[in-house]
């Protein structure tokens, strides 16, 4: 069974997924990082592709992006350092990565590539549903793939019910329209947002993400949803001296 | 062969609509009410009106007798550098502040490489009375300081954008972003044919009006509608489109694309993207790109801001695919040289842009009789510093 839909069924709390980006800070930090975030009691992790033109992300996933690909990160070099992923952490993991590069090393490549070193799912935010339907869906399939959407606060009820027959994983929540890196702002309108899906009873589980930093914003998250995705707020962890030791806290402190 | 967009949003394998869902809402929205809007008759109507009373059109064809005289053929200018604002640029955005308005939109956001699409922009909204957010690349700023204060005299707010090579990718990349973060009352008037479907057909359509005019001033003129070349410059593309467009089924008018070839097109510092691209997706259709390897885009350079773009259009993706027109390219020294000859022998500046697409005469081979329309896309006087440096005049 896929290790994601095994961890969404066995589920006794709220999940904590991380995102943090390939080659950042160092081109070998990748599986280091990992490994530390499992041990800390993250619940699965999305490990994000650097990209030169990452529409969807604020300044601090930007300048991670950048760095990464200064130090050498490329798709070929991930699936290199992902040989180990297997021997060394044990929870899901999702690769998110805008479309162009997946494109150019070849979309049903790609996928094999994800099985073999066992990564679990995908996350492409500029992918749009119906190039997956009918270009793509079988190669996900065929490796036991999980494409992940997204839904925002204007996404229509019918939409989401597509995009719910669609996905196979789990469908993921932004708290906003709004690129990473923005502070949650729980308005009633949010909550609002996030009780119309929760009572729409679809057959995913879900996720929220973007704007999740601290405990508060991650319990709140976890009020309406499955869980929460920390991306931003981790990232920035990784700018500091000695971010590994500060690891568990961070994490805890998430959890409460 | 159809050379237009297909119910999908696509030109053989180019275009469709590659955007993150936090845009898709505005998107979809526009593709289904954007043709609905061109075709309604008080639509038209305005536009015309603004297209005549605001902007000056139609813009004259004329016949460059001395330029003529050197190349040994009967060379047309299409002189949309008399345009309102000084290029070709005005057409799109006052066909897009109409759709704004119809679409109940108050903020209007946009990119601007070389600035001509930022004050075109600025000039709309101030006419419309619309706040105006305008992203610029930070080296762009710089080269095209005039434009910039131009834009802050119309009430613009012009915002840098210091990522990446700081130029034209950069400010699409920051203006889609600010519409990800805006998605219920704001309206992104991208300018060029480039982007998420609708916006190639869209933009190409409002700039159709300089090929729709060339034809029947042709008529005029020659007795003939159809010439034998049309020659444009293409950075993304739009102001080539509108000179190809009605042009496109006429088989024997050959269409001829100049792109941008910087330093030359082996010098590492070029933004000749039929050349040097291959298939991919950038900022949301998928089209030629240059890029990596890996699939990281490259980031181009060109002295004219305009053109300094890693991409083309997907619908002249297609054009170079299907070979309906010829892309070629010319390096920065061709296109200054061809932009001091302008001036001197006809006693018009035209933009650096515009330059590029006139310097590719001297590469053609004519017959006596060959008519040849060139688009004169813009006006000179927001490249005056970067001419003064050049020439040290
Ligand atoms: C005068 C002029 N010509 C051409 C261009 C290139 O744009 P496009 O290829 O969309 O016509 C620009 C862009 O700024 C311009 O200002």
């Amino acid at each position: 069974m896929n290790r994601i839909n095994q961890l969404f069924e066995q589920k006794k709390q709220s999940l904590l997924s991380i995102y943090f980006t390939a080659g950042y800070p160092d081109l070998n930090s990748t599986l280091d990082i990992a490994e530390a975030l499992e041990k800390a009691g993250a619940d699965f992790l999305e490990i994000g592709i650097p990209y030169s033109d990452p529409l969807a992300d604020g300044p601090v996933i930007q300048h991670s992006s950048l760095t990464a690909i200064n130090n050498g990160m490329t798709i070929k070099v991930l699936f290199e350092q992902l040989k180990e992923l297997r021997s060394r952490v044990t929870i899901p993991v999702l690769l998110m990565g805008y479309f162009n590069p997946l494109l150019q090393y070849g979309v049903e490549h790609f996928c094999s590539s994800c099985k073999e070193v066992g990564v679990d799912g995908m996350i492409i935010p500029d992918l749009p549903m119906y190039e997956y339907e009918d270009l793509y869906e079988e190669y996900f399939s065929l490796n036991e793939i999980r494409n992940v959407f997204l839904i925002t606060p204007q996404t229509s009820d019918e939409r989401i019910h597509k995009i719910d027959e669609l996905s196979n994983g789990f469908i993921y929540l932004l708290s906003s329209s709004s690129t990473t890196g923005k502070d949650l702002n729980v308005s009633d309108q949010t909550e609002n947002y996030f009780s119309r899906i929760k009572n729409m009873q679809l057959k995913n589980p879900t996720m929220i993400g973007f704007g999740i930093s601290d405990h508060t914003s991650f319990a709140k998250a976890s009020e309406y949803a499955d869980g929460a995705i920390v991306g931003t707020a981790f990232v920035k962890l990784l700018e500091k001296d000695g971010f590994m030791e500060q690891i568990p806290e961070f994490i805890k402190g998430l959890k409460g | 062969m159809n050379y237009q967009v297909d119910e999908k949003g696509y030109y053989g394998v180019f275009g469709g609509a590659y955007i993150p869902e936090m845009l898709y809402p505005n998107i979809k929205e526009l593709r289904e009410k954007y043709l609905e809007f061109i075709e309604d008759p008080k639509f038209q109507e305005e536009y015309v009106m603004l297209l005549k009373d605001y902007v000056g059109r139609p813009s004259p064809l004329f016949l460059a007798e001395r330029l003529s005289k050197k190349y040994g053929a009967k060379i047309y200018l299409k002189r949309e550098d008399l345009n309102h604002t000084g290029a070709h640029k005005i057409n799109n955005t006052v066909g897009q502040i109409l759709v704004a308005e119809r679409l109940g939109k108050k903020r209007i956001i946009a990119e601007t490489g070389a600035g001509q699409h930022g004050v075109a922009t600025a000039t709309v909204c101030a006419l419309k009375g619309l706040e105006c957010i305008v992203y610029m690349g930070a080296v762009d700023i710089e080269r095209q300081a005039p434009n910039v204060a131009r834009m802050k005299m119309m009430g613009a707010t012009v915002i840098p954008a210091t990522s990446g090579s700081q130029t034209l990718k950069d400010a699409t990349n920051e203006a889609l972003r600010d519409w990800i973060n805006h998605p219920t009352d704001t309206h992104y008037i991208l300018g060029s044919v480039v982007g998420p479907h609708p916006y190639p057909d869209m933009v190409a359509r409002f700039q159709s009006i300089i090929s729709e005019e060339t034809k029947w001033q042709l008529q005029e003129k020659t007795g003939k509608s159809t010439p034998d070349y049309v020659l444009a410059c293409v950075g993304g593309g739009s102001n080539a489109m509108g000179m190809f467009y009605h042009f496109l089924n006429d088989e024997d008018v050959k269409l001829i694309a100049v792109e941008a070839a910087g330093k030359g097109v082996d010098s590492g510092e070029s933004a000749a993207t039929t050349l040097l691209g291959k298939e991919g997706v950038l900022h949301g259709s998928r089209s030629l790109v240059m890029q990596t390897e890996d699939g990281q885009v490259v980031e181009p350079y060109s002295i004219s801001a305009g053109l300094d773009y890693p991409g083309i259009g997907p619908q002249h993706a297609h054009l170079f695919t299907s070979r309906r027109a010829l892309y070629v390219s010319i390096t920065d020294d061709e296109a200054m040289q061809a932009g001091m000859e302008l001036s001197k022998l006809e006693g018009i500046i035209p933009a650096i842009e515009t330059a590029h697409a006139l310097a590719y005469l001297d590469k053609m081979k004519f017959k006596e009789d060959d008519v040849v329309v060139v688009c004169l896309s813009g006006r000179g006087d927001k490249d005056l510093d970067t001419y003064m440096k050049y020439f040290g005049l």
